[in-house]
């Protein structure tokens, strides 16, 4: 790294900042942007890859995610399969949320420090709302 | 590119106006997730089971099969120009960026094109 070598001055890193609503969507924005590419895609192409061979690779599928059946290592992983469902779904709603934000202020708007934080914090409560909401109904109806 | 000034010596440096693309390519295919991928979650999350028979099912259908290929394509696309970004805030060395380079432009089509033709399977009938 070129600009490490030199004797200039580095630019200040996360551990300067104070933390604000902004800073923190932001980062966001970006770990479950990427989360969701390598995760979220990756099950994507699990389940459909599945679901085109057949009904046995399906049910498999199935049982390593979510079922957990016949052994203590689907027992594990469809407790993390929960996880990562929960947490993808999650990640898309905050992903949605802050992609939204990022269109309006492409458009110029939300810019002053007080609306900026607000839009900020809104997105977070979405995003903890929606994925609760989603999962009560896909639960509970 | 001149080279008196140092305006005259960066000029021409950059993205070059190519950066615009990379950003709104950006933009337009997330409007297309806004759209694809809540219909993939009310659609799941309205099916009465999640057997093989009912997904698959539902899957061949040439809507939910549509939107499916769609999903591949712009899911994949908006990915492809998402991790690319992150990988160049945090790749440096030349070797390193050559590698992130060759995988950015490799790995999201094979996933699309596995994603595709197993969706397409899934509509025409087979398995």
């Amino acid at each position: 790294m070129a600009q490490a070598r030199s004797s200039r001055p580095l630019s200040p890193h996360l551990q300067v900042w104070r933390w604000g609503p902004a800073m923190l969507v932001s980062i966001l924005h970006r770990v479950t942007g990427n989360g969701l590419a390598f995760v979220g895609l990756g099950l994507l192409l699990w389940w459909t890859g599945a679901l085109a061979s057949g009904p046995e690779a399906y049910n498999d599928f199935l049982n390593w995610v979510w079922i957990g059946e016949g052994g203590s290592f689907p027992f594990v992983t469809a407790i993390l399969g929960k996880v990562v469902l929960v947490g993808l779904t999650w990640a898309f709603f905050q992903h949605m949320a802050t992609g939204l934000r990022h269109f309006v202020l492409d458009v110029g708007a939300g810019y002053e420090l007080e609306a900026n934080a607000r839009w900020s914090v809104i997105t977070l409560a979405f995003a903890g709302l929606a994925t609760a909401l989603f999962w009560a109904f896909v639960l509970l109806r | 590119m001149g080279n008196g000034t140092s305006i005259g010596r960066v000029r021409g440096l950059g993205s070059s106006h190519h950066g615009a693309h990379h950003w709104l390519a950006s933009r337009l295919s997330a409007v297309g997730n806004l759209v694809l991928i809540p219909f993939l979650m009310v659609s799941l999350a309205l099916m009465p089971t999640h057997d093989f028979a009912t997904v698959h099912a539902w899957a061949a259908k040439p809507i939910p099969s549509t939107a499916l290929v769609l999903i591949m394509i712009n899911t994949f696309y908006h990915a492809r120009l998402g991790v690319q970004v992150m990988l160049e805030d945090y790749v440096h060395e030349e070797s390193g960026k050559v590698a992130v380079w060759l995988l950015v432009n490799t790995l999201p089509l094979a996933g699309a094109a596995y994603g595709i033709i197993s969706v397409i399977r899934i509509a025409l009938g087979s398995a």
